[in-house]
């Protein structure tokens, strides 16, 4: 019996495909940008090794956002959605059991946090966060309602298109992603700084969730998918020979 | 036609903006929704070695504390083992290395407890000197920033680290280095992070 290959190092990050730090139209990057190059590093055991999370860690109803914060027999107000999709990696390989986050505004585009003093009304059931692992195909799921556009201090007018925040592991501390979930077919998008803080518009595709009347439940919730892709991994031993493959 | 490689591209990354916490860390956000939060207790109580505090701010090209930032932090435990299956070696019960730490809403101080880690196997079987990764994201990043906390009293081991040689310039390495400080027995080390400006931190691309 032949073992599969041990894991080694993770492809570099493309980091023309992901915003530069400074984007001169998301003005809060103007200060929070480094000015100095990054310092390119290859991977050592610090890189390639992560936390690993397990079902003792959360709740398998963390994923209900439709539910994790309703008093008994309320539902949150809003359209009912499903986010469903998989996290695979750069080789199109699943990354099974790892740890997906995301956290939204409520469907009138306010966010319960104490920092938001948008004029959108709170609803009294819904939280806005949830989170779960992957399972073994590195597919997700969570329920909730489709967040509201809202709008933000950037240019006078501007708003942010529906959208949901995303975070992910993956299986080293290399892999760490923090992103945005837009909705097929809204004219927000375009127009978004954040958004548009991405150089390639094949990349913005890459974020925009697409409706999947497949996965609907009829009469009952709407569905989106989203897939999400990690950095991919060479087949090598990364404490001796690094140099493999 | 050429053949096309069967690769994907990586997710792009997006700003964590304002209410990071709401997903991360909730109890922050103002609100109780799970019944335990992520990353609250790095070593665990069975965690062997020195009981350190790391603390800072984060400051922006303006040098103002960042108010809303969240960092992870991930670390080998006192015998600089990472607690990961692709690891070679074993770690405390309760040793998970991983931390999640907010910023204060009105100062930006930062802090969280662990135990110092131990050097940690490098590249080629070189020994990188006690370290703890970080990971900062907030409003106005738009991909993650990577860097490392290196210890003051570690003279020696920083000054063979192979990480730390790679910088060029001698004197951004100074901004890895957390100055210790002993308070009421504890020992503390200081790291302030600047984002842009005087000093800013050397951040890696890993």
């Amino acid at each position: 019996m032949s073992t599969p290959p041990k894991q080694g190092e993770f492809y570099q990050r493309d980091r023309r495909w992901h915003p530069p730090a400074l984007s001169q139209d998301y003005k809060t990057s103007v200060t929070r940008s480094p000015k100095f190059p990054l310092i390119s590093l290859e991977n050592t055991a610090s890189e390639i090794t992560g936390p690993v999370f397990g079902h003792n860690d959360i709740n398998a109803t963390d994923n209900d956002l439709l539910s994790n914060f309703a008093q008994p027999g309320e539902s949150p107000i809003g359209e009912r959605i499903i986010v469903h999709g998989r996290v695979l990696d750069e080789n199109a390989r699943p990354v099974p059991n790892t740890l997906v986050e995301i956290w939204q505004a409520n469907a009138s585009g306010r966010y319960r946090h104490k920092k938001d003093s948008y004029l959108g009304a709170l609803d009294p059931n819904f939280g806005g966060c949830g989170r779960t692992l992957t399972d073994e195909n590195g597919c997700y799921h969570f329920r909730t309602v489709k967040p509201g556009a809202y709008p933000w201090r950037n240019w006078v007018n501007d708003w942010r298109p529906a959208h949901i925040h995303v975070s992910v592991f993956g299986s080293g501390f290399a892999q760490r992603l923090i992103t945005q979930l837009y909705f097929e077919g809204d004219p927000l998008i375009a127009r978004c700084p954040i958004v548009n803080t991405i150089p390639d518009p094949e990349a913005v595709e890459m974020l925009v969730a697409r409706l999947d009347m497949n996965a609907t439940i009829p009469l009952d919730t709407i569905a989106y998918r989203f897939d999400i892709v990690l950095r991919g991994r060479r087949s090598t031993l990364f404490e001796n020979r690094l140099e493999g493959n | 036609m050429r053949q096309k490689l069967e690769y994907l591209k990586e997710t792009p990354s997006q700003t964590a903006g304002p209410y990071v916490h709401i997903g991360l860390a909730p109890g922050a956000a103002g609100f109780e929704i799970y019944d335990q939060e992520l990353g609250w207790d790095i070593a665990g109580p069975n965690a062997k070695g020195t009981r350190i505090r790391v603390e800072g701010v984060v400051t922006d090209g303006t040098g103002s504390p960042v108010k809303d930032v969240l960092l992870e932090a991930w670390q080998a435990n006192a015998d600089g083992i990472y607690a990961h299956p692709e690891h070679p070696g074993e770690v405390e019960d309760g040793f998970r290395g991983w931390g999640r730490v907010i910023t204060d809403f009105e100062t930006g101080e930062w802090g969280f407890d662990t135990v110092k880690p131990g050097p940690v196997m490098g590249r080629s079987g070189q020994m990188m000197a006690p370290h703890i990764n970080l990971w900062i994201v907030a409003r106005g990043i738009n991909v993650g920033l990577n860097t490392r906390v290196y210890f003051e009293d570690e003279e020696e081991a920083n000054a063979a680290d192979p990480v730390l040689g790679v910088i060029e310039w001698e004197r951004r390495r100074a901004t890895l280095i957390a100055r210790r400080e002993a308070r009421d027995g504890l020992a503390v080390y200081r790291f302030d992070i600047r984002l842009q400006g005087e000093d800013e931190t050397v951040f890696f691309d890993i």
